[in-house]
């Protein structure tokens, strides 16, 4: 949006930033080069179609988007108003907001089913009245993916939305709109970019979500074992499949993540 | 000038007692016998049992500290194969202990068997294996990779039964939790496990269990970086006092 993004800074980069600096990349890239590396080339087509695969990658694009949705729901109205409304206490309601974030998933899936489990808090209320439970269910993976995905979301839209300028909804207001219109109407469209940025962040991040599924949603076959499930429990008893898999998930999530960046999160620059 | 004076005495006191602290962990390299840590990769039924064992063998050899790495049986057999430094293997299945290369020789020490697991009160009215196969029950069994999930299939095939699980567990203690959290109506465990959570789970036995009777193995690893240590652990643990410790858990002789 602005020529900011594009500052280069002049002259020769200094020695002592730019090893520290190739060693980093090295240390990102090397085990996934090395993946690739291993990955049984040859029969890794046989093995890519092959049922338990499938199965599993579509359990987790489906669980995934899901829970990006369920995030986009309930996320950024809590970003607008972490960011727009009167709130006391805002710094400690923020704060908790990214408490997932640091959580080990398998904490986050721990609490979720002493809340949300059979004998839980709520669970036991859901499964008295509507005889129906969260674990172990293609539900339960989303809720799982949702709660540990979605302060990736709320902190991309409530930073997006404290970088717009306000004046473009108080003038919308002085031309008589109401608080919903404005924000359907001027916020939502300026901050757009923010909100794509933190659905894909919030995407990838539920792709390979693996603690608080297993904890939460248990493992089955083609109702809870998703990809990053499936990789561990390959890996045990038949590593190869399990490069395969990881290569899977991996030129998916490069692919989604390359497309939308050029695209959208440059933008935010 | 002061400051700096108290940084320098703070430091020395520093020093002395990370030596003291040293010098109790490790005995004179003059006395004779197992020292150090020895590091043992031990299946997740064997939690209870190894970890008192652990804390008698330490209290039988001053000086020894004996680290455990439970999960289930594959998981180890796995990482011991990429390079994790352990010093000794105690497998659930002799598969598993197949798997592991570079080994001394393994011994079988006891013999589990299955028992179905119910939460407090049994909320499902689970009577027998048959409540495997009913779709409205939630059901937990390992999954086949682990030791406890092939004894659980070797159950089901003798039997004929198509369990309908709702859950395989990556392994035995995970499905216990299921039950005791109560988020199952049952699962399928050893013996020995619904021992150790008796004030929370249930036990059912049920005469089929008898087709599938687990070996364990306990072996050395070739790479130990402790061969003393874990010579003298699985010595221990094959003594009349570590046979007593297995015994009390539930576990059978072999």
């Amino acid at each position: 949006m602005s020529p900011r993004g594009s500052r280069r800074i002049g002259g020769r980069v200094p020695l002592i930033l730019l090893l520290p600096a190739l060693l980093g990349l090295a240390f990102l890239l090397v085990p996934l080069l090395g993946l690739l590396a291993q990955a049984p080339w040859s029969t890794l087509p046989s093995r890519l179609f092959s049922a338990d695969v499938g199965q599993a990658l579509k359990l987790s694009l489906l669980c995934a988007s899901a829970a990006t949705a369920l995030c986009l729901f309930l996320g950024v109205p809590l970003a607008w108003l972490l960011a727009r409304a009167e709130l006391p206490g805002r710094g400690l309601i923020r704060a908790l907001v990214t408490v997932p974030l640091v959580l080990p998933p398998v904490v986050g899936g721990v609490a979720l089913l002493l809340v949300l489990g059979r004998r839980g808090l709520i669970g036991e209320r859901l499964d008295l009245w509507f005889g129906f439970s969260l674990p172990f269910t293609t539900a339960g993976v989303i809720v799982a993916e949702a709660f540990v995905a979605m302060p990736f979301l709320v902190i991309s839209v409530e930073g997006a939305l404290r970088a717009a300028d306000p004046r473009y909804e108080e003038a919308a207001a002085t031309l008589g709109a109401g608080r919903w219109l404005t924000f359907r109407r001027v916020t939502l469209p300026s901050i757009a970019p923010g909100v794509v940025a933190g659905a894909v962040l919030c995407w990838a991040r539920a792709l390979g979500e693996f603690g608080a599924t297993i904890t939460f949603a248990g493992n089955l076959p083609g109702r809870t074992t998703t990809m990053p499930l499936a990789v561990y429990l390959a890996l045990e008893t038949d590593p190869d499949v399990a490069v395969v898999l990881s290569v899977v998930l991996l030129a998916v999530s490069v692919v989604v993540l390359a497309c939308l960046r050029e695209r959208w999160i440059s933008g935010l620059r | 000038m002061f400051r700096r004076t108290v940084a320098v005495a703070l430091t020395a006191v520093a020093a002395l007692a990370v030596a003291a602290c040293g010098s109790n962990e490790v005995p004179a390299s003059s006395t004779a016998g197992p020292a150090g840590t020895v590091t043992v990769f031990a299946a997740a039924s064997l939690t209870g049992a190894f970890t008192q064992l652990g804390k008698d063998f330490e209290a039988a050899h001053p000086g020894v500290k004996v680290v455990f790495n439970f999960a289930g049986s594959s998981a180890l057999a796995q990482q011991i194969n990429s390079g994790a430094p352990a010093d000794v293997f105690a497998s659930a299945a002799p598969k598993n202990m197949d798997q592991v290369t570079g080994k001394g020789t393994a011994t079988t020490f006891v013999k589990n068997k299955l028992e179905i697991a119910v939460p407090k009160g049994n909320p499902g009215k689970v009577t027998g294996l048959k409540d495997f196969a009913d779709k409205d029950k939630k059901i937990a069994v390992c999954a086949v990779q682990v030791p406890c999930g092939a004894a659980a299939k070797k159950v089901f095939d003798a039997t004929g039964i198509v369990a309908q699980p709702d859950s395989l567990e990556q392994d035995v203690k995970a499905a216990l939790t299921k039950v005791s959290l109560g988020e199952v109506d049952a699962a399928l465990v050893y013996k020995t496990d619904v021992l150790a959570a008796k004030s929370k789970v249930e036990g059912i036995e049920f005469p089929e269990a008898d087709k599938a009777i687990n070996d364990y193995p306990i072996a050395t690893l070739t790479k130990a970086k402790n061969p003393d240590g874990a010579k003298a652990f699985v010595d221990y643990v094959l003594s009349a006092q570590g046979k007593a410790v297995l015994t009390a858990a539930g576990f059978d002789a072999p």
